[in-house]
């Protein structure tokens, strides 16, 4: 028999065996599938949570954190800060030393469309500088984001999203159309397609990421000068009345400005990490800076993991799917030996009648593998009724929770090669049946 | 009853042995922790908040960039609210439990200590807040109308107020002052000026458990008055009135004074308790869904290999019985056997299951897993294997001797 049929003719075998055996053969698949839907569906949110915000761009996008803080409190080991001053971040911002670069926080306005009688309303907003929209590749679907020069003359100019848009204006084009930000007037200069990194890896103190999207972008040095309020993490270390500004002072001992940076090769990455070194070293000898912490530069990913976006949670219910999959599978060895040693007589048979030792041992690997790819079948519609569950918790990662692709073919390649690995005991079991024992008696 | 025979029987059965022996292992392990974090979870959302949860109400409404005194518009809303009907108290505060913010400090006992003692949350209330809450006071006083100070003022530039009194709750004084009575007592938690303690409530837990289970409970309350800009209301009412509470208060706010924003996330303290503990309900839900998907497999897998046995070994079984076994010896015999192997399995189980409870207690902060978890699970897994092996041990004890004397 050539290779072709023959599997063939071990699939023919292992359905017809099936349908003798039809409740053991039940119990196996059901224990499969339990074990891989509860797997596949705690996976699959694992795998949502841990994944790049931004494919293509996050290898060259870096947060640099430096510690600003004096000694008192400090123990060594202590990780940099991971905001930095706002004195540190207009330095940095200004000094211009990567291919772009970005400072910003989190804001939230008071918008008063002032038409149609529409009540005022409030909307998280971000302040920024103008290389955030193209450093992350923000979609525009009117206009672009403010020159750099706005950012100098504190311009009262706004980027909206899509949303926004659609409630203020109705939609369409509404660039230099006029809004009114906390009783000021700003310009619309750009409008951008809906745009939802997942998570919110610039600013992740919004339920770790998994919080609301802004909809409304102004310049960080227009929101100064109009004391706009900020939302986000801040520390501060010392008193900070000094000036009206109060704790969002230049000069405020306080770190709550969030820095990112593109750096496009990895020479310009160890240059800027050397840059970082000489500014920490040279805000130290000019006394801003007391700790001996040496400043950090990690990539997204880098800073995701530093930050373990992951909630424990997920990582504890994965291990836990994962665990409850193995002793199915560990089931499924003691199912499938039973099954295969119970037809002793009939291997005997089929050995004295010519019937090689791997022969027999392929034959019962296609009846495990075809056991696993019915309950991969069974668990893949498993996983889908656990996401659907995740689905309905109002936790802020709900939505994401889907099956892609990936994720599909992952569901049935874990359903048969585990199969597969849980049959290779039985199977050489089976195989070692000594057929002149079995013809013996019968 | 003697198991030796059953020893050799299952060494000549070593795969099928081995197998039961570490499924049971495995669900021992498994379930034993899944059991105790079921417990840590219900325990964490069962803890006493210290405030009266089921009759409180989260009210915020925002200025549009108002330049106006804030303070005495606060002080009037506070008024409004307070004469609505149905309304038993009212306050102004910067956070409260299961909200978005969390304002914390370090604490020191000395001045210009290097490394704080402790870090605590930091509650801003007047006269009224304790009330509003339903904190219970167990030493000490609440504060006086005249001790309370503007938030606003003692942030001006260059101001310098010393905040002298602070409330502070049980577990936080028992950590500072240890065995001492902590009214009178001084900490530094506000600038440079020392504070000292004027009271103590039971419990105040902190708005989230970002600084971890221990300092869950350590909670500071300063006599400062914010704005309805910087903070929040707190309206305490009767647990059937709150809704209309909710409504008539954004109605009597939006009139008092000028035009304002009210917050679209106002809600009652528990539907906001119930959305900050769902992730705790979903664990327990799955952990819970998985032990019983556990024992029901572990215990089907029992009986497919006990009925596989049974098949194997009917012509012994029916030499035992022309020999003159009874029935009861038969499954009895199968009993034993499944016993002994469970045995095995819960030993191996057992250290399994600390070895598993030594990484959780290192990757995820969980405490040690208590000594009774042991007889429990082996009870309870003990009686499981006897359940699920009674069905293959009967249809043994009913082979009939003749099977014996057939050459089969």
């Amino acid at each position: 028999m050539t290779g072709n049929s023959q599997f063939g003719y071990y699939v023919q075998l292992a359905l017809r065996s099936f349908k003798r055996n039809k409740v053991l053969t039940a119990l196996m698949v059901v224990a499969i599938a339990l074990g891989i839907g509860a797997a596949m569906t705690t996976l699959t949110v694992f795998y949502v949570l841990s994944g790049d915000p931004l494919p293509g761009r996050s290898e060259h996008l870096f947060h640099p954190r430096m510690d600003p803080r004096p000694m008192a409190g400090y123990t060594p080991g202590d990780e940099p800060h991971e905001d930095m001053t706002r004195f540190d971040a207009e330095a940095l911002l200004r000094e211009k030393r990567g291919d772009r670069q970005a400072l910003m926080s989190g804001g939230d306005v008071a918008i008063e469309p002032r038409r149609d009688g529409l009540p005022p309303f409030r909307q998280i907003s971000r302040y920024t500088s103008t290389d955030f929209f193209a450093m992350f590749g923000v979609p525009f679907q009117y206009g672009g984001p403010w020159p750099g020069e706005d950012d100098a003359r504190r311009a009262r100019v706004a980027v909206i999203g899509a949303a926004l848009n659609e409630k203020l204006f109705g939609g369409g084009n509404s660039v230099g159309k006029s809004l009114w930000i906390d009783k000021s007037e700003f310009r619309v200069v750009g409008v951008i397609r809906d745009w939802n990194p997942q998570p919110k890896f610039y600013d992740l103190s919004d339920r770790n990421g998994f919080g609301e999207r802004e909809l409304l972008f102004l310049p960080f040095s227009t929101s100064r000068d109009l004391n706009m309020s900020s939302q986000g993490n801040f520390d501060c270390w010392a008193e900070s009345n000094l000036d009206a500004e109060g704790s969002r002072g230049i000069n405020a001992p306080c770190a709550w400005v969030i820095y990112w940076v593109e750096l496009g090769t990895p020479e310009k990455v160890a240059a800027y990490r050397q840059y970082l070194q000489n500014y920490v070293a040279q805000q130290r000898s000019a006394g801003r800076f007391e700790r001996p912490t040496a400043p950090v530069l990690e990539d997204v990913m880098q800073w995701l993991d530093f930050k373990r976006v992951v909630p424990a949670d997920v990582r504890l219910q994965t291990w836990l799917a994962f665990g409850f999959l193995l002793v199915c599978l560990l089931n499924t060895v003691g199912l499938l030996l039973a099954k295969f040693l119970r037809r002793s007589s009939e291997i005997g048979v089929r050995r004295a009648l010519g019937a090689s030792r791997r022969a027999i041992f392929a034959q019962c690997l296609v009846e495990a593998g075809t056991v696993g790819l019915a309950g991969g079948l069974l668990g893949l519609l498993l996983a889908q009724v656990g996401l659907w569950a995740v689905r309905q918790q109002p936790v802020s990662y709900a939505a994401l929770a889907r099956l892609d692709p990936t994720m599909l073919l992952v569901t049935f390649l874990l359903a048969v090669v585990a199969s597969v690995l849980a049959g290779l005991l039985p199977a050489w079991r089976a195989c070692q049946v000594t057929p002149a024992i079995q013809l013996k008696s019968q | 009853m003697d198991i030796r025979p059953i020893l050799s029987t299952l060494r000549r059965h070593k795969t099928a042995a081995a197998l039961i022996v570490f499924e049971v292992a495995l669900t021992c392990a498994i379930i034993c922790n899944a059991v105790f974090l079921i417990e840590s979870r219900i325990a964490r959302m069962q803890r006493p908040s210290g405030m009266v949860e089921n009759e409180l109400i989260r009210f915020s409404i925002g200025g549009i960039n108002e330049k106006g005194d804030a303070d005495s518009l606060t002080k009037s809303d506070l008024a409004v609210l307070r004469s609505l009907p149905g309304v038993k108290a009212a306050t102004v505060t910067n956070q409260v439990r299961y909200g978005q913010s969390s304002w914390n400090t370090g604490l020191e006992l000395k001045r210009d200590q290097p490394v704080p003692t402790t870090n605590a949350t930091t509650y801003l209330g007047d006269d009224q807040f304790l009330k509003t809450m339903g904190l219970k006071l167990v030493a000490g006083r609440d504060f006086n109308a005249d001790e309370l100070l503007s938030y606003r003022k003692i942030r001006e530039p260059g101001s310098d107020y010393p905040v002298s009194s602070a409330i502070i709750t049980r577990s936080l004084a028992e950590m500072l002052f240890p065995g001492q009575d902590p009214i009178g007592k001084v900490f530094y938690g506000w600038g440079d000026a020392p504070t000292h303690v004027v009271g103590v409530v039971e419990h105040l837990l902190r708005p989230n458990e970002l600084f971890g289970p221990a300092s869950a409970d350590y909670s500071v309350i300063f006599p400062i008055q914010v704005d309805y800009n910087s903070g929040i209301y707190l309206i305490r009412t009767d647990p059937a009135r709150r809704q209309e509470v909710l409504k008539s208060a954004a109605e009597a706010l939006s009139k008092n004074g000028p035009l304002r924003i009210v917050d679209v996330d106002n809600d009652t303290l528990e539907n906001m308790s119930d959305k900050f503990h769902q992730t705790d309900r979903s664990m327990v839900w799955l952990l819970a869904s998985v032990c019983i998907a556990l024992l029901i497999v572990t215990a089907l897998g029992i009986v497919g290999l006990a009925s596989f046995w049974v098949q194997q070994r009917t012509k012994q079984i029916g030499v035992r019985r022309a020999l003159g076994a009874t029935r009861g010896q038969i499954l009895r015999y199968f009993q034993t056997e499944n016993f002994l192997l469970t045995s095995i399995g819960i030993g191996l189980g057992m250290a399994l299951a600390f070895a598993i409870n030594l990484a959780l207690m290192r990757y995820y902060e969980l405490p040690r897993l208590p000594g009774f978890y042991l007889p429990l699970g082996a009870l309870c897994l003990w009686l499981l294997g006897q359940l699920a092996v009674y069905g293959p041990a009967r249809r043994a004890a009913m082979v009939p001797p003749a099977l014996a004397t057939r050459s089969a």
